[in-house]
C-alpha cells in the first residue's frame, strides 16, 4: 500500500509540545525516567511502544489529565502541570481526544455525541449544528448512522463516531489513542487518510498512540519510540526501521528476547508447576 | 482498640472528610450547572416520577397498616374518634420523610451511584473533561439538585397515600366515622410545626441521600466489582445518615 505523506505545508516551526526530565512514578512503578521529546507543530507524531510503557499515560500527561512527578509539559506554550483549571478547560477546547474505548455518552445517540462538544461551548444556530455533524461524520463514513445508540455499534464504527467528535471543532491538535483497533481494513485505510488530511488541509498536529507499526508507518512523520522509562529511538518510520539498535530490532522485528521482557518478572517456571525435581535442585 | 479496627475507623473518617470536600466542590459547581437546566429537570423526572410507584404503594399499605394498628390501640382506650390525628402526625413528621428517604435511597440514590459508576468506568466522565466539560456541573450536581427537589414532593405524595390508607381501613374497613376522622385531623395538624418541618426534613433528607449517591458514583473503582461496592454503600449509609439525621433534627424541631 502506498504511503500518505506530508505535504510541504506540513513543515513545522516551534514544536507545539515540549515534553522536558518528565519523570513519573505509579504505584511504585516508574513508568517515565527523564524523559525529553518534542512533538512538531503540523506532523504527525506517533508515541510507539512495548505495553504497560506508558503511552496513554504520556497523553494524559499531555492534557493535564494528571500530573508528572517532575519534568516539564508545553503544549502551544503553556505549562500543562502549572496551569488552574479554567486555563486547563481553556486549552482543552483546542484538544482533540480520541479515548481507546471510544467512551462515548451512552445516553445519547451518535449525532448527539458528535454534536456535544458544540452545544457545550458555542451557541450555533441548529441548521448549522446539523451541517457541521454531518460534515464529520461522512468523513468517518457514517452518516447514515446519525440517529443510532452507542449500543447499536459495533466497536470500529463507535471509534469512528468518537473520532468525529474528536474533530468536530477542528482544533489544533489531536491525540489519538489506539486508533486502529477494531478497524476493519477499509475503515482503516479511511482514517489513516482521515488522519493526513485533516493535518494537512487544517494545520493540526497530530499525535498518535498505537502498536501496528504498518499502519503507523503510513501516516507518521515522526515515531518516538519509550521503553523502559526512558525514549530509546526518535526518527521518521524508514529511519526506525534502518536504525542498528537492539531496541528497534526487538520492537519492530516482534521478538520475545531483547531488552524488553516478553514474561512478567515470576519465580522459577518449574517450581511454580510444582516439578519435584526442581524442589531438590531449589 | 486493635491496629485493624482503628484502621477501619479512620477510613471511615477519611470518606466523611472526603464527602464533605466533594460537597464543597458540588456547590461551587451549582451555579455552572444551572446552564444545563434541561438536565436537571431530565434528573427530577426520572428521580421524582419514576420513583412515584413504589413511594405510592408503600405509602398506601403503610397508611392501611398504621391505620389497623392504631386502631386496635386506640380502641382498648376508647380512643379511635383520634386515628385520624395520631395517622397524620405519624406520617407528617417522621414516617413520611424517613420512610420515603430510605425508598429514595433505594429507588433513585443506587441507579445515580451505579449510573455514574459506570460513567466513571467507561471514561465517558474523562471524555467530558476532555471536551473541557466539568461533570461536576453536568452529571453530578443536576443530579444533587434533582434529589433535593424531588424527595419533599415523593414525601407529600407518600404522606397523601398513607392518610388514604388508614381512612381506608379505618373509616371504610372498620366503621370510624368519616366526619371525625377528618375534623379531629384537621384541628391537630399544625401547618408549620407539623407540615413544614416535615418537608425541612424531607430537604435535608433529600440533600444527604442525593449527595452519598452522586459522591459514591464519582469516586467509585471503575470496575464492575467497585460500581457494585458503591451501589451497596449507597444505600447502607444513606439509611444510617437518614436516620441519624431525623433524630437530630426532631431534637431541634421539636
Amino acid at each position: 500500500m502506498p504511503d500518505i505523506q506530508a505535504s510541504p505545508r506540513a513543515a513545522a516551526d516551534a514544536p507545539l509540545v515540549e515534553v522536558r526530565g518528565l519523570r513519573t512514578v505509579l504505584g511504585g512503578k516508574t513508568i517515565f525516567d527523564g524523559i525529553d521529546l518534542d512533538v512538531p507543530r503540523g506532523r504527525i507524531t506517533a508515541i510507539m511502544g512495548p505495553s504497560g510503557t506508558g503511552k496513554t499515560t504520556l497523553l494524559r500527561h499531555v492534557t493535564g489529565q494528571l500530573a508528572p512527578d517532575a519534568g516539564s509539559i508545553r503544549v502551544d506554550g503553556a505549562d500543562v502541570p502549572r496551569l488552574g483549571r479554567g486555563e486547563l478547560f481553556d486549552l482543552r477546547e483546542k484538544i482533540g481526544y480520541l479515548f481507546q474505548n471510544s467512551a462515548l455518552l451512552t445516553d445519547f445517540s451518535v449525532f448527539e455525541n458528535v454534536a456535544f462538544p458544540l452545544r457545550q461551548h458555542l451557541r450555533l444556530p441548529e441548521p448549522i449544528v446539523r451541517n457541521i455533524v454531518l460534515t464529520k461524520l461522512q468523513a468517518v463514513g457514517l452518516r447514515g448512522a446519525a440517529q443510532l445508540m452507542p449500543s447499536e455499534l459495533s466497536g470500529g464504527m463507535a471509534r469512528r463516531v468518537a473520532l468525529a467528535r474528536a474533530i468536530v471543532r477542528d482544533p489544533m491538535l489531536i491525540l489519538y489513542d489506539e486508533p486502529f483497533v477494531g478497524l476493519d481494513p477499509i475503515a482503516l485505510n479511511q482514517v489513516l487518510k482521515l488522519i493526513r488530511t485533516l493535518n494537512d488541509t487544517l494545520g493540526i498536529t497530530s499525535i498518535l498512540v498505537a502498536h501496528e507499526f504498518a499502519a503507523v508507518a503510513r501516516v507518521a512523520d515522526l515515531v518516538h519510540l519509550i521503553a523502559g522509562g526512558k525514549l530509546v529511538a526518535s526518527g521518521s518510520p524508514r529511519e526506525l526501521v534502518a536504525l542498528d539498535s537492539p531496541w528497534t530490532r526487538q520492537f519492530f522485528g516482534g521478538e520475545a528476547d531483547g531488552p524488553v521482557p516478553f514474561q512478567y518478572p515470576a519465580g522459577d517456571y518449574a517450581l511454580d508447576l510444582g516439578f519435584p525435581q526442581a524442589e531438590a535442585a531449589a | 482498640m486493635s491496629a485493624a479496627r482503628r484502621s477501619r475507623v479512620g477510613e471511615a473518617l477519611a470518606q466523611v472528610g472526603a464527602c464533605g470536600l466533594f460537597l464543597l466542590q458540588l456547590l461551587r459547581a451549582t451555579p455552572a450547572s444551572l446552564r444545563h437546566a434541561r438536565e436537571t429537570v431530565r434528573q427530577v423526572w426520572f428521580t421524582g416520577a419514576m420513583s412515584l410507584v413504589i413511594i405510592m404503594t408503600c405509602g398506601l399499605f403503610v397508611g392501611m397498616v398504621l391505620g389497623l394498628q392504631l386502631y386496635y390501640v386506640l380502641s382498648i382506650f376508647g380512643g379511635t374518634a383520634a386515628l385520624g390525628t395520631v395517622v397524620s402526625l405519624s406520617l407528617y413528621r417522621e414516617l413520611g420523610p424517613v420512610v420515603t428517604a430510605l425508598l429514595f435511597a433505594g429507588r433513585a440514590g443506587t441507579s445515580m451511584t451505579a449510573e455514574i459508576g459506570l460513567m466513571r468506568a467507561t471514561d465517558q466522565l474523562a471524555a467530558m473533561e476532555m471536551m473541557a466539560v466539568d461533570p461536576l456541573a453536568y452529571v453530578a450536581a443536576p443530579r444533587f439538585l434533582a434529589g433535593i427537589i424531588a424527595m419533599p414532593l415523593l414525601a407529600c405524595v407518600f404522606n397523601a397515600l398513607g392518610i388514604f390508607g388508614a381512612h381506608l381501613v379505618g373509616v371504610s374497613w372498620l366503621g370510624l366515622d368519616n366526619g371525625t376522622f377528618w375534623s379531629n385531623m384537621t384541628s391537630s395538624v399544625d401547618v408549620w410545626t407539623d407540615v413544614v418541618n416535615g418537608v425541612w426534613k424531607s430537604l435535608a433528607f433529600g440533600a444527604v441521600v442525593s449527595l452519598i449517591a452522586v459522591f459514591q458514583g464519582y469516586t467509585t473503582a471503575p470496575t464492575s466489582e467497585g460500581v457494585a461496592y458503591a451501589t451497596t454503600r449507597t444505600v447502607v449509609f444513606s439509611s444510617i445518615a437518614v436516620l441519624a439525621l431525623d433524630f437530630v433534627m426532631t431534637a431541634f424541631l421539636m
